[in-house]
């Protein structure tokens, strides 16, 4: 911070604007205090406050995550049915090869590739940077191939394993049509570990797609992260852990709301209290 | 097993000779500089061209193939020996001692995991080792849930009781009598784990955390020859063909290993 050849008084100075001429719990003392007053710090490097910045990154890294989302999901959901039911034919055996595929591709290496095809060839998208919707497409597509892919592999072994049950047999006995099997019966109980996955990752995205804004250079929360956490800049990497673990807390918080309507039987009854 | 799973074992073996043999199988040194060869395409003198630098990117494949998968051998190695040691004890003392390392299982299993080994690597120097402790230190967990679900099922067992009435102490049964128990999951967990590690080592060389310059690895060859992606292609092409071709064959060989032992399918950890 103040260069190699500083004056002992300086460093001095600057240790006490800091507060490290404290001991730890003092410093501790003094952070949360801090934090309780609703700010981070300031970093380290541009002397800006951590809060400002991560406000600024923060609306991006959501912009991303709900993009990889929006594309995974239907895609995700989709291959995942059609290989349960296409269970052991051909197309079943492809899309659970292209899961895998997409489980083992590197995202900094598959970014690279569609960046190379789609804005350095067909010159469709921008190659790199933030800013409006053409620039969130290769990013979020990038993003979404391995979340595909673990969709693709949950909902396969949900529908399998639901389709075994005996009340689906049931539901066929009593002469249900196929639609009303799939959607009502099946699809509910193949949502709950569905919505577990989804949530995790989601929450993951929200901490940042490190490798991903690295490629792209999106300006987000995992880009902040690293460059702080390679900096040593301490505010920055506090504050960006604190605010993911707010949103991981966010995040499981809804997954377990989502599944008192998903799953009547993890509901309390209020009777058996 | 599954063909594909004897199909990527083969492959597995395959990858493993030529990166154990690449000095018999390429005349390139992977770290020269040549500058009278540089940016040279694909062609019968350079196999994968070569690079800025000159420097053959085939040779720099082969001997990246050997640091990358020795690191996540290695490092599958520490995570269950750490998991095993960690699972025995919280599954066998329960009480206090299972709570604090499930709490920290917990923690350590809900938080990015790429950040976390970046967090860890940022701690040491960087280098082939800090990738190892970045793996092991997020690895563990996974084998200490597993192990200590192991444990708690085989405590109850009538040998282990057995073994209590004679007289044995702690130590004998948690490392006679139940660990060879578990070591067989841990090593199927371990077989389940690699492709994830070579992914990971991947990713931290890529951020430039991992096996320092000149040495070559598959991540930092593409981070430093991205610049030329337009160009020259084949820099960035090669590499991540061999993570990715590599990554492949491990989680296929995983999946066959799943399902041949009955581990649970939980979510693979995804790399961001």
């Amino acid at each position: 911070m103040v260069g190699e050849r500083a004056q002992p008084e300086v460093i001095e100075k600057i240790r006490k604007e800091l507060g490290t001429d404290k001991n730890v719990l003092a410093q501790y003392a003094g952070y949360v205090k801090l934090l309780l007053t609703g700010e981070m710090g300031r970093s380290y490097f541009t002397n800006r406050k951590v809060l400002d910045d991560i406000l600024i990154k923060f609306p991006n890294t959501i912009k991303l995550a709900f993009g990889a989302m929006l594309i995974a999901v239907p895609i995700g959901l989709f291959l995942g049915f059609l290989a349960a039911y296409k269970r052991n034919t051909p197309a079943d055996r492809i899309i659970s090869s292209l899961s895998i595929l997409g489980l083992s591709l590197p995202v900094f290496w598959s970014g690279l590739l569609l960046m190379l095809f789609f804005s350095l060839r067909l010159r469709l998208f921008p190659p790199s940077g933030t800013g409006d919707l053409s620039f969130l497409v290769l990013p979020a597509l990038t993003l979404s191939l391995p979340a595909i892919a673990t969709l693709v592999r949950i909902t396969r072994t949900s529908v399998i394993e639901t389709a075994d049950m005996p009340f689906i047999n049931t539901a066929r006995a009593k002469g249900l049509s196929v639609f009303k099997i799939n959607s009502v019966h099946i699809f509910r109980n193949v949502l709950i570990p569905l919505v577990t996955v989804i949530g995790l990752d989601f929450g993951s995205y929200l901490n940042g797609a490190v490798l991903t804004e690295t490629i792209f250079g999106w300006d987000g929360i995992g880009r902040f992260t690293m460059d702080g956490i390679i900096k040593r800049d301490y505010p920055v990497i506090m504050g960006c852990i604190i605010i993911g673990t707010i949103v991981f807390v966010l995040i499981n918080l809804m997954v377990d709301i989502l599944y008192h309507y998903l799953d009547p039987r993890v509901r309390l009854y209020a009777p058996d209290r | 097993m599954p063909l594909t799973g004897k199909i990527a074992g083969a492959l597995i073996i395959a990858i493993s000779i030529l990166a154990l043999f690449s000095p018999m199988l390429t005349s390139h040194e992977p770290e020269k500089i040549a500058l009278d060869s540089i940016k040279q395409p694909p062609g019968p003198g350079h196999l994968f061209g070569t690079d800025n630098k000159g420097r053959d990117i085939f040779s720099r494949v082969l001997y990246g193939g050997r640091i990358s998968i020795s690191i996540a051998i290695i490092a599958a190695f520490i995570s269950m020996s750490i998991g095993l040691l960690i699972g025995l004890c919280a599954g066998y003392f329960g009480g206090i001692v299972d709570t604090l390392v499930m709490a920290i299982v917990d923690l350590i299993l809900a938080f990015p995991s790429l950040l976390l080994a970046i967090g860890v690597s940022i701690i040491f120097p960087p280098g082939i080792y800090t990738v190892m402790i970045a793996i092991a230190f997020v690895g563990w967990a996974s084998f200490a849930r597993l192990i200590r679900g192991q444990v708690l099922t085989l405590k109850d067992a009538a040998y282990i009781e057995a073994a209590r009435a004679i007289g044995c102490s702690r130590a004998r049964i948690l490392f006679v009598h139940l660990m060879p128990q578990c070591l067989p999951i841990g090593l199927v967990m371990a077989g389940i784990k690699l492709g994830g590690y070579v992914l990971t080592e991947a990713s931290l060389s890529f951020l430039g955390l991992g096996a320092q310059p000149p040495m070559p690895t598959w991540g930092s060859m593409i981070s430093m020859n991205r610049a030329y992606i337009a160009s020259e292609p084949w820099m960035v092409l090669f590499p991540g063909l061999a993570i990715a071709v590599t990554t492949l064959c491990f989680n296929m060989l995983g999946d066959a290993l799943r399902d041949k032992y009955g581990l649970p399918a939980t979510a693979e950890k995804i790399k961001i």
